[in-house]
């Protein structure tokens, strides 16, 4: 039976505390559902009081004696109170002292369902800004195995932006690249499932759309994305995360700069979310995407 | 007062001594411009890390920006410092930190990075993460405001984690002073949450009992109210200090008898210290 991604965070987690003697930390980690299902019940985690700021600093101090602490932020809103160690301390040490911090931060998202203005940020742009720091979106089984041991390869700290929309992926998303592609379209984080939806929708229209995942944001390599783009000679990333001066329009940038062929963002608006639906932000809905595309076609 | 352990009340005046020597030729560097980073002084607090170092042995230390005197103390890498302190790459973070970021792993001091208080959580978290360590963590009363310091304190308090937290309370932070600050004594709250505590001078005689009575019941923490004289960064002073407990505890020792042996200890720091100052800044 394939697993699912949440069962796969699951397992990599049981491996970590027992045989690595890690530690996973956060808080309300064994409350209702164990994190989506997602923490093991085994020894080696430690249950945070509500210390939002001091616990990320309790987290980087367990990292420097080896432990190579798993923490985990339930909603990535709350990791602007949790940064100042991660982003002050964590990042800088390697250069700073010569030696790292492996803190592998989980900071999940999820939106819909009334999550509001504070309980559906997704901040991996956040991230790639702070040197020293990897950041990452996976949203299959087999990209979280890669993540990881991406991670045990060194002492760098890792922003995993999770999705809880992704939790129950068991298939890996394979990128497209068709021949005389009408436009190539980059998707980051739950932006890849709408991507795919808004690609068949396009398809009806006979606009051909090459598709190309985005794993890793920083240090993120081109050369995989490059090869659509010199193709299809057009190109849209789309990010869950906020558009503006986001991961979209960053690496909507270093692909322009790289082939010269235009290429456009399209991410969360500039506003905050509301509560109720109709307020909603975050992930660009499956219609926005095709108008987008179409509006793009008309101006090549 | 009768000095029951001369040996080691000796070994406090030489370290408060020589600290006060080196952080004195750094002064003269400042001046002549031979060190152009800004330099965090520990001058007039040297008591509080010269009587902790001889009396509570930890295997990870966790100081903040003020942190020559732990340095020495703790029996850092002089040379290392000086180089530091100079920008080389030879110093102990091979330039990149300068006076408030220094380290030395050889004795389980952890670099800082700058942020007031952040060294708490940090000293919590590395007790946590490895408990057979004991762990020493040195702040200021400006970094005992910050939320996340008595926070942390909560949690090695919940986990009984083996964390000695001093802090070096010279009352004021840059300029301003805590009665501005605040009402409150960080001791009261640590007290309330069943922590030993204690809010003393920093005269090496008391500090050294309190020491002794809280090492083996960690987590504890003392408050020794000090005296900075010299301006939070930099050289500058604002008139004579309010008191000078190198001056003071000298005078204690002398009336029991060991002018000799202060005379001989002030003599060979005096003459060490100079000499590696010289060979450091000739190498430049």
């Amino acid at each position: 039976m394939e697993r699912t991604l949440a069962e796969t965070i699951k397992e990599i987690t049981k491996k970590h505390l027992e045989e690595n003697n890690g530690l996973i930390m956060g808080q309300c980690l064994t409350a209702v559902g164990w994190v989506n299902h997602t923490v093991p019940d085994c020894e080696n985690i430690i249950e945070l009081p509500m210390i939002d700021v001091a616990g990320s600093g309790i987290v980087a101090g367990a990292a420097l004696v080896g432990r190579r602490p798993i923490f985990v932020i339930r909603f990535q809103d709350f990791i602007n109170l949790n940064s100042s160690f991660i982003v002050d301390y964590a990042a800088k040490t390697k250069y700073l002292f010569g030696y790292g911090t492996p803190i592998f931060i989980r900071a999940l998202s999820t939106e819909g369902k009334g999550a509001g203005p504070t309980h559906s940020a997704i901040s991996h742009s956040y991230f790639m800004h702070v040197p020293g720091i990897k950041v990452c979106s996976p949203m299959t089984p087999g990209e979280y195995q890669e993540i990881w041991d991406e991670f045990m390869k060194d002492d760098c700290p890792m922003y995993v932006s999770e999705h809880r929309h992704s939790f129950n992926q068991t298939k890996e998303l394979e990128d497209i690249i068709l021949p005389n592609a009408d436009i190539t379209l980059y998707g980051i984080s739950a932006s890849r499932f709408n991507m795919i939806e808004a690609a068949k929708e396009l398809e009806k229209k006979n606009i051909k759309c090459n598709l190309s995942h985005i794993l890793w944001l920083k240090p993120l390599s081109l050369d995989r994305m490059i090869k659509p783009l010199k193709e299809s000679k057009l190109g849209l990333v789309i990010d869950s995360d906020f558009e503006i001066a986001g991961a979209s329009q960053s690496i909507a940038y270093e692909l322009m700069k790289q082939t010269g062929y235009r290429v456009e963002a399209l991410g969360a608006e500039d506003r905050p979310t509301g509560t109720y639906e109709r307020y909603e932000n975050g992930t660009p809905k499956v219609e926005k995407i095709v108008e987008k595309t179409k509006n793009l076609l008309k101006k090549k | 007062m009768v000095l029951i352990d001369e040996k080691k009340f000796l070994d406090i005046y030489r370290k408060m001594d020589y600290t006060r020597k080196f952080e004195n030729q750094v002064m003269s560097a400042v001046d002549k411009g031979e060190i152009k980073c800004p330099v965090y002084l520990s001058i007039g607090q040297e008591a509080i890390s010269s009587t902790l170092s001889v009396f509570y042995k930890p295997d990870l230390i966790f100081t903040q920006h003020r942190g020559h005197s732990v340095y020495l103390a703790y029996g850092g890498d002089i040379g290392k410092l000086i180089d530091e302190l100079l920008g080389k790459d030879s110093g102990c973070n091979r330039g990149r930190g300068g006076s408030p970021g220094i380290q030395d792993l050889g004795i389980g001091m952890i670099g800082h990075h700058g942020l007031i208080g952040e060294n708490v959580p940090i000293a919590v978290g590395a007790a946590l993460g490895d408990p057979s360590k004991k762990v020493l963590c040195v702040f200021g009363d400006g970094a005992a405001e910050e939320d996340y310091v008595f926070t942390a304190m909560g949690f090695a308090v919940t986990h009984k984690l083996p964390v000695f937290f001093v802090c070096e309370d010279n009352n004021l932070s840059i300029l301003t002073k805590k009665s501005e600050r605040r009402s409150w004594e960080l001791t009261d709250a640590t007290k309330a949450i069943g922590m030993p505590s204690a809010n003393i001078p920093d005269d090496p005689f008391v500090i050294a009992e309190y020491v002794k009575e809280f090492r083996n019941n960690l987590p504890a923490f003392l408050n020794c109210r000090t005296c900075r004289h010299r301006w939070h960064t930099g050289t500058g002073e604002d008139g004579k200090p309010e008191k000078d407990r190198l001056e003071i505890f000298r005078e204690e020792l002398i009336k029991n008898g060991l002018e000799h042996k202060i005379y001989r200890t002030e003599q060979l720091n005096g003459v060490e210290v100079e000499k590696l100052w010289k060979e450091h800044l000739q190498k430049q």
